[in-house]
C-alpha cells in the first residue's frame, strides 16, 4: 500500500468489494497464510485528519489544521481539535490517525507532566521545542523501523527561549524529517504549500533573508490557504483553528470559517437540483 | 547511651520486650534533626514551607530544594536525610504516573499518601534495610479540594489541617494551633497568601540561630492563583513575607 498521505484511505487495488471506500475495512487477510497468526501491526489509519499547514511570520510561527476527523470518506467527527500544546512553547499540528495522534498527547503529556515535575524540584531545563522534535523524530523512525509506524505526519512549532527564534519542522509515519519556513502536510503539501511559498518569498526573498510576514499577513494567508484547501480537499471541512506561538506563549484561535463563494456552481450540470 | 535499646535496636525486625521498634524511633530522631518543614491547608489551596539550613557558604543559593514536585497538582516536603526525600520524591512521582497510566486521572493527594505510606512502613518489617529517616509533607488539590497529608518513618501517616515537622516542630505546631483555631472559631479560613506569611513568621520564630547556620526559605503553594498547579510562591510575596518575618521577630524580641 502506498504511505503518501493523498492515498490514505483510497481504495486498494486488489480489494473486490468497498470499491468506493465508503468505510474504512481493514485490510486484514484473513486467510492469507502469510498473515496467520502473526504479529499484526497498524495496516491502515482509521480515523483521520487531513492538512496541517505551518508558517513563520516576524513574531513566531502560526500553525493552523481544521477540526474534521474523517471516518474513510465519511466526515464522521467535525469538532476535533488538531493543535495540541505542549508546554508553554511548543505545539503540535497532527494530520493522519486520530487514535495515534490521541496516543501521542497522552505520551508526551505525561513526559512533559514529567519534565515539569523535575524541573520544580531541581532547576531542570525545560524541554525546547527541538528537543521535542527530536524526540518525535526518533520515536517515528524507530516505529516504523519495527513496521509499526506511527501513521500521522506532524508539524512542529515553537519559540526557542534560549536562542530567541521560531521553531518549525515536520516529521511524517515514515521518520522523514524537514525544515522550512512554511510547511504543510498531506493535501496541503501540494494544494497550499505553493501558495504558503509564494506568499513568503514575495516579502523575504528566496533566501528568505527579508522581513518575514506580520501577523496580519501571516493569518490572512492561512485564511486564504485553508479556503483553497476546503475548495479541493474532499476530506477538509470549512471550520478551522489557527494557533499562534510567539514568545509570549501559545494562543489558539476559536474555531472559525473562509467565505466561500458557490454561486458558479448553480450553472453546473449534475450539481443541485437540475432544471435541464 | 547507657542501656538504650539493650541489644534489641540492632534491627528492624524484632520487638523490644515493651513492644517497640527502635530502628523507627532513631529514624524519627534523625528527622528532628532537619530544619523544621511546615504545611498549611487553606480555603483556597495547601502552602508549602521549608527552613532549609546551609551547611556550607559555598552552596549554590537555592541549590538542593527539598521540596519537590510529585504530579503537576501535589508538592513533597520532607525533614530528614535529604538523599531519602529525593528518593521519595522520585517513587512519588513514579506512582503518581503510574496512576494516570493505569487510571486516566490525576491521583488523589490520599491515595499518593496512602501509597507511599505503604512504600514506607514495608522498611520497617525487615532486618536487611533500614527505615526512611524522613517525615513528609504531601501537600495538594485534588478532585476532594486542598488536602494535606504527613507521613512518618514508621509508615503511618495522617491528614492535617496543619502541620509541622522537624527541627523545633512543637513550638511551630502552638503558632500552627492558634492559626487553625481561629477557623474552628468560626471565623474565615485563612487564605494562601496570608498562610505564606504566617508560615514565614513560624519559620523565623523556631530558627535558632545560636545552633544553626544560616537558612534560606523554601516556599511553594498549590492554590486557585496557581491554577491548581503546584508551583514556587512568587519571588515578591516570598520577599514581603521574609520581611514581614523579620520585623515580628524584631519586635517579639524587644517585648522580651
Amino acid at each position: 500500500m502506498s504511505h503518501h498521505p493523498a492515498m490514505w484511505k483510497q481504495p486498494s487495488a486488489h480489494s473486490s468489494f468497498n470499491d468506493y471506500a465508503t468505510f474504512p475495512l481493514a485490510q486484514t487477510q484473513r486467510h492469507s497464510a502469510i498473515s496467520h497468526g502473526a504479529t499484526q501491526h497498524t495496516q491502515q489509519p482509521l480515523v483521520t485528519g487531513t492538512s496541517v499547514l505551518g508558517i513563520k511570520f516576524d513574531k513566531g510561527v502560526m500553525i493552523a489544521a481544521d477540526n474534521l476527523a474523517s471516518y474513510g470518506s465519511l466526515a464522521r467527527f467535525r469538532d476535533i481539535q488538531r493543535l495540541h500544546p505542549l508546554g508553554k512553547h511548543t505545539l503540535l499540528g497532527v494530520a493522519g490517525d486520530m487514535s495515534d495522534y490521541q496516543w501521542l498527547k497522552k505520551e508526551l503529556d505525561a513526559l512533559l507532566r514529567q519534565e515539569e515535575a523535575l524541573s520544580l524540584t531541581d532547576s531542570h531545563p525545560s524541554l525546547s521545542p527541538s528537543n521535542i522534535y527530536d524526540l518525535l523524530a526518533n520515536l517515528f523512525y524507530g516505529r516504523r523501523s519495527k513496521m509499526n509506524p506511527v501513521w500521522n505526519a506532524v508539524l512542529v512549532g515553537g519559540w526557542d527561549k534560549n536562542k530567541k527564534e521560531s521553531f518549525l519542522a515536520f516529521i511524517d509515519l515514515l521518520g522523514t524529517t524537514y525544515t522550512a519556513p512554511t510547511l504543510a502536510t498531506g493535501f496541503g503539501a501540494h494544494l497550499a504549500q505553493p501558495l504558503l511559498r509564494e506568499a513568503f518569498e514575495a516579502k523575504a526573498g528566496v533566501d528568505g533573508k527579508g522581513p518575514l510576514l506580520t501577523q496580519e499577513e501571516g493569518e490572512k494567508l492561512i485564511d486564504d490557504c485553508m479556503k483553497v484547501l476546503f475548495y479541493r480537499d474532499a476530506r477538509s471541512i470549512n471550520k478551522y483553528q489557527v494557533a499562534i506561538i510567539t514568545e509570549e506563549g501559545i494562543t489558539i484561535s476559536d474555531s472559525k470559517s473562509a467565505p466561500t463563494e458557490w454561486s458558479f456552481a448553480e450553472g453546473l450540470r449534475g450539481y443541485g437540483a437540475q432544471t435541464q | 547511651m547507657t542501656s538504650i535499646g539493650t541489644g534489641y535496636d540492632l534491627s528492624v525486625s524484632t520487638y523490644s520486650p515493651d513492644g517497640r521498634l527502635f530502628q523507627v524511633e532513631y529514624a524519627n530522631k534523625a528527622v528532628e534533626a532537619a530544619g523544621v518543614a511546615i504545611g498549611l491547608r487553606c480555603t483556597d489551596g495547601v502552602v508549602l514551607g521549608v527552613e532549609r539550613l546551609l551547611h556550607s557558604k559555598l552552596l549554590v543559593k537555592g541549590a538542593n530544594r527539598r521540596i519537590a514536585s510529585v504530579d503537576e497538582h501535589i508538592g513533597m516536603a520532607s525533614a530528614g536525610l535529604l538523599a531519602d526525600g529525593k528518593f521519595l520524591g522520585s517513587r512519588g512521582r513514579d506512582e503518581a504516573s503510574s496512576f494516570r497510566d493505569n487510571y486516566n486521572s490525576p491521583v488523589t493527594v490520599q491515595i499518593l499518601s496512602d501509597r507511599l505510606s505503604a512504600f514506607l512502613q514495608a522498611y520497617t518489617c525487615y532486618g536487611s534495610v533500614r527505615p526512611f529517616g524522613l517525615s513528609t509533607l504531601l501537600g495538594g488539590v485534588d478532585k476532594t479540594g486542598p488536602k494535606l497529608f504527613c507521613i512518618e518513618p514508621s509508615g503511618v501517616y495522617y491528614g492535617y489541617r496543619a502541620c509541622a515537622v522537624g527541627k523545633g516542630k512543637a513550638l511551630a505546631k502552638t503558632e500552627l494551633e492558634k492559626i487553625v483555631s481561629k477557623e474552628a472559631d468560626g471565623q474565615p479560613g485563612i487564605s494562601v497568601r496570608e498562610a505564606v506569611k504566617e508560615i514565614a513568621r513560624i519559620i523565623y520564630l523556631v530558627h535558632d540561630d545560636n545552633k544553626d547556620k544560616d537558612f534560606e526559605l523554601e516556599m511553594t503553594w498549590i492554590c486557585t492563583e496557581s491554577g491548581n498547579k503546584h508551583a514556587p510562591v512568587p519571588a515578591d510575596l516570598l520577599v514581603e513575607a521574609e520581611a514581614a518575618a523579620k520585623a515580628a521577630l524584631e519586635e517579639g524580641m524587644e517585648e522580651d
